[in-house]
Parts: structure tokens; C-alpha cells; sequence
């Protein structure tokens, strides 16, 4: 006698799970990592490798001897959180500095909660921002290593576009003149060669891997639409009324992690809204207050405080945007 | 741009792979088991006994209550016994036994394979030979026809939609029907409109059909023009009654409300056919086209099956169960239900039966939310699926109806995209009938 296997309705299951989510992820960094290790040599893949396997240690270690729960390591969400941590930090960063971060990120933003699914800030960022304010120094140094394929670095120290606008504009300079003093040209941020964390040299390859998650069905492009926008629609305000001091819209797009923020930090799942609409308004959050950073705060970037603090009303959000009911939303003339 | 329903919706892969398979009649059966519950409603109550000769389409059972549908015979013989035995899900069910002598029809049914456009009878004669053919929605929900074509005091209808979605994977038994029968199914939609006093009629058909359009479209071209045949893009669940309002004319039926609040009446491309045989040939509903599918089976099978039939007889006669097959599902792979008991039979709603192996139904192991949003994003109802299956493990039934878990209808597309493989719709159902009864008892104002 056959024994037959009976159960509720469905009876199939989609190809998504969350293993195969975060691979995608990891997929999708694949050319801004390429482009890094490029420009950045061993330094790059030191730093990748160093957060990655410590995110992943941290969580074996913490679940199977310290809470003795299931290992979750096999999700690759951990190796994710390594990945965009390695990808945040400036290249010519040491080693243990990306040890602690990884530890902070892990065991501190994410098991501590709970575990993934449960987290409300987003443990990359955390761990980010805990090196930026513990490690001022080393986390703004954006000097460019050796590589081994690119020879004759350029002279400049490697400062961030934000960050020489912002000093230029505190010594009293015009925007046209540090322009001319530094040879921006949106080329070559769309290509890189700018300074700024590993994963940042390149817009182009940050946007091949956002049409990748796109295509995937991984995430939809609410939350860094409305990001990037915001900050188009609130810098061009600026711009407008006074473009000798205000940088314009382009130029705030393409500097800085607005693209690496937007793409791959905001849209991180378990602190990012529900619904549409929700997500909308976390993402317009978002730009205002990065871009309220970036004009008026000490600090020449700030989409990482910018998303940890939307982090922060995403349980609100949950609460007052919920979707649009099917049944209620009768619209029969 | 083909039209579609605006919230929500998955496209699982479509897997008609039964779809070029001719509808062949199933060989006659040794025993019939006739349920006496194959409608939504109160069950029939038998009138025949032990020893009663019975022919083919003759009365077996009667309506009993206001939600109710007559049965018939299927097969020509003797009476074995009325008793309870098990449905497909193993719950007992009144049953009439038949064993089967010969294939006698009885006179009334015209057996002829000519078509009979002109529509005699009256609105009211209408609905009575439905009723007494006892024909019922064969989308699904089995709910007696007659009843659904006299909307309550005080609706008017204004619409008529007819699903030809099917937009379940694998089922290809609608499919078949708008190749080999359109005008049949079209003069039934006449039938129908004519019983609801409406002019127009739509036939929602998705795109991955081409040819069921085509052949719909050809028909309804010559004569038939008060019957529009609109593509739809595939999508699940297209042929939810809600959805397909929504698709088709762009009016939303409100919570706890039905489709006739809209001014819309749905009915399956299969009850068209029923109601066509019923009404022209004075034939009742006793048999139905089953699909037999399954990607673990060398052949597909397209099937006209008479009511009573066992599923156990159905495997013998395709040869057999699969050896890797783990699961006989009666319907699709989103709605069906799984088989328990191999020994039930089929009853007039049966579209379909389909036998996947473990590696196609397997159900992964149960992780954490990762809050994704997936199922929010599937959901076509605009529910948050993740939220009432949260309130549910906690029993917080306010919170429950505030988020409308009653407006639910467990088309299963959360669960197939949760990619944590959390049951949320098994906890939803469960907590949903639960909020329904506390619902309905409460004072009516």
C-alpha cells in the first residue's frame, strides 16, 4: 500500500528562498567588487575576506556556544553583512579594523535582537558607524593603496569629492574653483577614480548590480528610487537658489554611497518597510536627512546615519502605512 | 496591453503540459460511489434504496434546503446501499452505491451531437431546469448555479463574466472545452445572460492560451457578438470571482461583500458548458472534464468522467500510480486538495487530478521572517500576510479583524513566495474561520 503525503493547500512552492535572496545579493556585488580590487588591489580582497569570514565565525560561534540555537550560517545572510561592511569601509583600512567591525555588526546589531528577521538597524551600518565614531582617523584616510594593476597613483590623497567640496567651501572657496582645483568630471565618478569606502568607486557597477537584483525579483526599486530622487528633487532646491555654494543634483547622486546606501544598505530587508507606500516614505526619510547631513552637519556624508535613523521609524511606518486593501478601496461609480 | 487585476498576483510556471491531449471519454466503471455532498450547501437527501434499479441521469438525490443541488445518476444498475463513507479527505460523507449493469440513458437526454442554438425556454423555465439538472460552479467552490443566477432581493445584475482563465498550473480541462466545444459554451453563456436578463457577457481568457482564444474569438465573431472574449494576462489568481471582476471591469467587490454587489455575476467556462447541456439537451450534471496530469507520468490525459468514479480505479486506468509520485492532489497544485483516502470518488467539481513527486511539493524547512515583504507583495487581497500569521500564533483575534483576515481568499500565493517557508497560509485558514464565526455571531444591526 502506497503512502500518500496530504497537506493544506499549496501544494507548490516558488523558487525563492532565502538562501537563494542572499546569493543574489552576493551576486550582485560582484562588479563593484571587481572594480575595487581593480582599483584597490590585495587591500580589497583582504578587507572582503577578513569581513566575511568573521561574520560568518562570529555567528557559528555565538549561536552554537553561546545561545545554543540553530546555526544560520547556511542562509549566507552573515557573509552578506561581511561583504557590505568590507565594502563601506576606505580601502587602505587595516585588517582588525575590519575585525571589530565585523564583530560589532554581527554579535552586537544582529544576534544580540535576535538573530536575522529580527534586527532593527541594519548590521553593516552598525557596525560602520561604530568604527566611524570610535576610529575618526582611520575611517576617514582615504588614501589609496598599491595595486597591481594600475600604476602611477594619483597625487591627490584620495579625499572623498564630498569631503573637498565641504573643505573648500569652510575655507571660503567657490564651487567653480575647487572644481577646477580637483578636475571632477561625472565620467570619471560614473567609471570611478574617485576617492571614497571600496565599494563606492564605481557607480556604473553599482547599478549593473542593482539591475541584477531588479531582474531577480530580489528587490523592487521603491526605496532607492524615492532615495535617490529625494536627493536629486532636495539638492536641486539648494542648487537653484544659490549654485555658487550648493553642489548640483548629479553631482550629489554620483558622490559619495548614495548609490551603495541606496541600493544595497536601504533595501536591506528586516529593517526596511512592508509596503509600497511605506517604503516610498522610508526612502524619501532617507534623502531629506542625508542630505540635511551633508549641507548642515559636521560630517561630508550621511546616508549612513540617514538609513540607520529611518531604521529606527520602521516599526512606525509598519504600523500607519499598510497597503491598500483590496475591499475597501471600492471605487464603483 | 492586456488587462489583469491590480493588487498583487504570482506567475508560478503554467506546466499545461496535459494540453494536447484530446478529451477522451473514461471507460465505464464497475461500481459508482455517488456523494451526496458535491455542492457548497446543505447535502442531498437520497431517494432511492437498496435494490432500486436506476438509469443513467435519472434523479438519485434531492435539494434539501435553500443551498443545495440535486444529484443524478451517473451510471446505469442496481442500487448496492446509501451509506457513509469517506470523502477525499477522509471525513464520511452519505454515499449511494451503484452497481453498474450495461449504460442505459434515460429517454429525456438528447444524446445527438448536434447544437442547438435556439434558446426555448423563459427566464424562469431557465433557472428551474438548472436547478432541477442539479448544476453547480465547476471553478471550484461547487456553489449551485440556480442559486447564483437569482441574485438576493434588491441586487441587479448587470454583467456577466465568464472565467476561462484557468489559471491554476497544470489543469487543462477548461482549456480543452473552449477548443473542442466554444459554441456550446457560448450559446450556454446566452442561456446564462438570458436568465439574469443582462446583455453583456465577457469571457476572461489568459494570454498563455493563444488558441483557446483564437477558437473562442472565431465563434463569438459569427453570431455571437453581445459576447466579448477578452485576453487577460496570465497571472494566479486570475480566476478568483474577485480578481476577475476586477480585471475584466475594474470594479472592486468590498469586504465580506459578493460579486453581485458590483453588478457582476462570474460563472466558470465549464458551468457554461453544463448549463448548456442542461437547458438544450435536458442532460443533468453527472459527469465533468478531469485533467490527469502530472510531470512524474509518461502520458497526460484529458478525461470526460462520470460522477462516482474512485480514485483508485482513476490510477488503474492510466496505469497505475507513478513510481515517485507522493502526492494525488484533486484540482491544481495552488487550490487542489490533497488525496487521503484513495477510495473516495469524484464528484461533479473534480477539474483535475495531479500527482507530483516529493521533490515538487517538498516544503523547505521553516526559517525566520526575514520580512521581505514577498507575501505583502503577492498578496492580492492587500493583506500582510506576515502580520496575521503573527497575530494568529498568538490568538489575537481584534487584531485579526482589523487586518482583515476574513477577506482572505486562500489562493495560497503567500505561501509559495515566502521564502522562509513559514506556513502563513495554513495559520491565516485556520485563524480566519475562527474570526468568521466570531464574526457571524455577533448581533446582526
Amino acid at each position: 500500500m502506497k503512502k500518500l503525503l496530504v497537506s493544506p493547500a499549496p501544494h507548490i512552492h516558488g523558487p525563492q528562498t532565502t538562501k537563494s535572496l542572499m546569493r543574489d545579493v552576493i551576486i550582485a556585488l560582484v562588479p563593484s567588487l571587481l572594480v575595487s580590487i581593480y582599483f584597490f588591489g590585495f587591500s580589497a580582497i583582504k578587507l572582503a575576506l577578513v569581513g566575511v569570514v568573521t561574520c560568518v565565525a562570529v555567528e557559528y560561534v555565538i549561536q552554537r556556544y553561546l545561545i545554543k540555537c540553530t546555526v544560520t550560517i547556511g542562509d549566507y545572510s552573515a557573509a552578506v553583512t561581511g561583504l557590505l561592511l568590507a565594502l563601506n569601509l576606505p580601502p587602505n583600512s587595516p585588517w582588525w579594523l575590519m575585525l571589530i567591525g565585523s564583530i560589532v555588526a554581527i554579535g552586537v546589531a544582529k544576534l544580540t535582537f535576535g538573530g536575522l528577521g529580527q534586527n532593527l538597524f541594519n548590521p553593516a551600518l552598525v557596525g560602520r558607524v561604530f568604527l566611524l565614531v570610535s576610529f575618526p582617523v582611520l575611517m576617514t584616510d582615504w588614501t589609496i593603496p598599491a595595486s597591481w594593476f594600475r600604476e602611477g597613483i594619483d597625487a591627490s590623497s584620495g579625499a572623498t569629492a564630498l569631503s573637498i567640496v565641504k573643505e573648500g567651501l569652510a575655507q571660503g572657496l567657490t564651487l567653480d574653483q575647487i572644481f577646477q582645483n580637483h578636475n571632477f568630471s561625472y565620467m570619471q565618478m560614473l567609471f570611478s577614480k574617485i576617492g571614497g569606502s571600496v565599494g563606492e568607486v564605481s557607480a556604473l557597477a553599482l547599478i549593473i548590480g542593482f539591475a541584477y537584483l531588479l531582474y531577480r525579483r530580489v528587490i523592487t526599486a521603491h526605496i532607492p528610487l524615492s532615495i535617490i530622487v529625494t536627493v536629486a528633487l532636495f539638492t536641486g532646491i539648494f542648487w537653484v537658489v544659490n549654485p555658487e555654494h550648493y553642489t548640483d543634483p548629479l553631482f550629489n547622486i554620483l558622490s559619495g554611497g548614495i548609490l551603495l546606501g541606496s541600493i544595497f544598505m536601504a533595501t536591506d530587508y528586516v529593517t526596511s518597510p512592508m509596503s509600497k507606500k511605506g517604503m516610498v516614505l522610508y526612502g524619501v526619510g532617507i534623502g531629506i536627512i542625508t542630505v540635511l547631513i551633508r549641507y548642515f552637519g559636521s560630517y561630508p556624508e550621511g546616508i549612513s546615519f540617514a538609513i540607520l535613523i529611518m531604521n529606527a521609524f520602521v516599526p512606525l511606518i509598519n504600523k500607519y502605512m499598510k497597503p491598500a486593501y483590496f475591499g475597501k478601496e471600492v471605487k464603483n461609480g | 496591453m492586456s488587462k489583469t487585476f491590480s493588487i498583487g498576483g504570482i506567475h508560478p510556471h503554467d506546466n499545461k503540459i496535459s494540453k494536447d491531449a484530446a478529451i477522451e471519454n473514461f471507460p465505464l466503471v464497475e461500481t459508482a460511489y455517488i456523494s451526496m455532498s458535491q455542492h457548497l450547501g446543505a447535502p442531498a437527501e437520497p431517494i432511492v434504496a437498496k435494490g432500486d434499479k436506476v438509469k443513467v441521469g435519472q434523479l438519485i438525490a434531492k435539494a434539501s434546503g435553500f443551498i443545495s443541488a440535486n444529484i443524478h445518476s451517473s451510471v446505469s444498475g442496481t442500487v448496492r446501499s446509501v451509506e457513509m463513507l469517506p470523502d477525499l479527505a477522509g471525513n464520511p460523507v452519505q454515499h449511494v452505491i451503484i452497481d453498474v449493469e450495461g449504460d442505459e440513458w434515460i429517454d429525456t437526454i438528447d444524446r445527438s451531437n448536434d447544437i442547438v442554438k435556439d434558446i426555448k425556454l423563459g427566464k424562469e423555465e431557465i433557472i428551474k431546469r438548472i436547478a432541477e439538472c442539479g448544476v453547480v460552479g465547476l471553478g471550484g467552490a461547487a456553489f449551485p448555479t440556480h442559486i447564483k443566477l437569482t441574485p438576493p432581493p434588491g441586487k441587479v445584475a448587470d454583467v456577466l463574466l465568464i472565467n476561462g482563465s484557468e489559471c491554476e498550473p497544470y489543469l487543462t480541462s477548461d482549456y480543452r472545452i473552449m477548443l473542442e466545444n466554444p459554441e456550446e459554451i457560448l450559446i450556454g453563456v446566452r442561456i446564462m445572460m438570458k436568465a439574469l436578463g443582462v446583455s453583456k457577457a465577457y469571457v476572461g481568457i489568459e494570454e498563455n492560451k493563444p488558441k483557446a482564444i483564437k477558437s473562442m474569438k472565431g465563434v463569438a465573431d459569427k453570431g455571437y457578438t453581445d459576447i466579448k472574449i477578452v485576453p487577460l494576462k496570465k497571472r494566479y489568481p486570475q480566476g478568483g470571482e474577485k480578481q476577475l471582476i476586477d480585471a475584466v471591469t475594474g470594479r472592486r467587490v468590498p469586504s465580506m461583500g459578493l460579486p453581485i454587489d458590483t453588478g457582476a455575476v462570474v460563472q466558470n467556462v465549464g458551468t457554461a458548458l453544463a448549463v448548456y447541456e442542461a437547458v438544450q439537451k435536458n442532460k443533468p450534471l453527472f459527469d465533468g472534464i478531469v485533467t490527469v496530469t502530472g510531470k512524474c507520468m509518461t502520458e497526460q490525459r484529458n478525461f470526460r468522467l462520470r460522477v462516482g468514479t474512485t480514485f483508485d480505479t482513476m490510477m488503474f486506468a492510466i496505469g497505475g500510480f507513478p513510481k515517485d509520485a507522493v502526492k494525488l492532489i484533486s484540482g491544481g497544485p495552488m487550490m487542489g486538495k490533497a488525496v487521503a483516502c484513495m477510495d473516495a470518488a469524484s464528484v461533479k467539481s473534480t477539474s483535475g487530478l495531479l500527482l507530483l513527486t516529493e521533490e515538487e511539493t517538498k516544503r523547505g524547512p521553516e526559517r525566520n521572517c526575514i520580512r521581505c515583504a514577498k507575501c505583502v507583495e503577492a498578496c492580492p487581497m492587500g493583506l500582510q500576510p506576515y502580520l496575521l500569521n503573527r497575530l494568529a500564533r498568538v490568538n489575537r483575534m481584534e487584531e485579526l479583524e482589523e487586518n482583515m483576515v476574513q477577506d482572505c481568499i486562500e489562493c495560497g500565493c503567500c505561501l509559495y513566495s515566502c521564502p522562509a517557508n513559514i506556513p502563513l497560509l495554513d495559520t491565516i485558514r485556520l485563524s480566519k474561520a475562527k474570526v468568521l464565526k466570531i464574526m457571524r455571531g455577533r448581533p446582526k444591526k
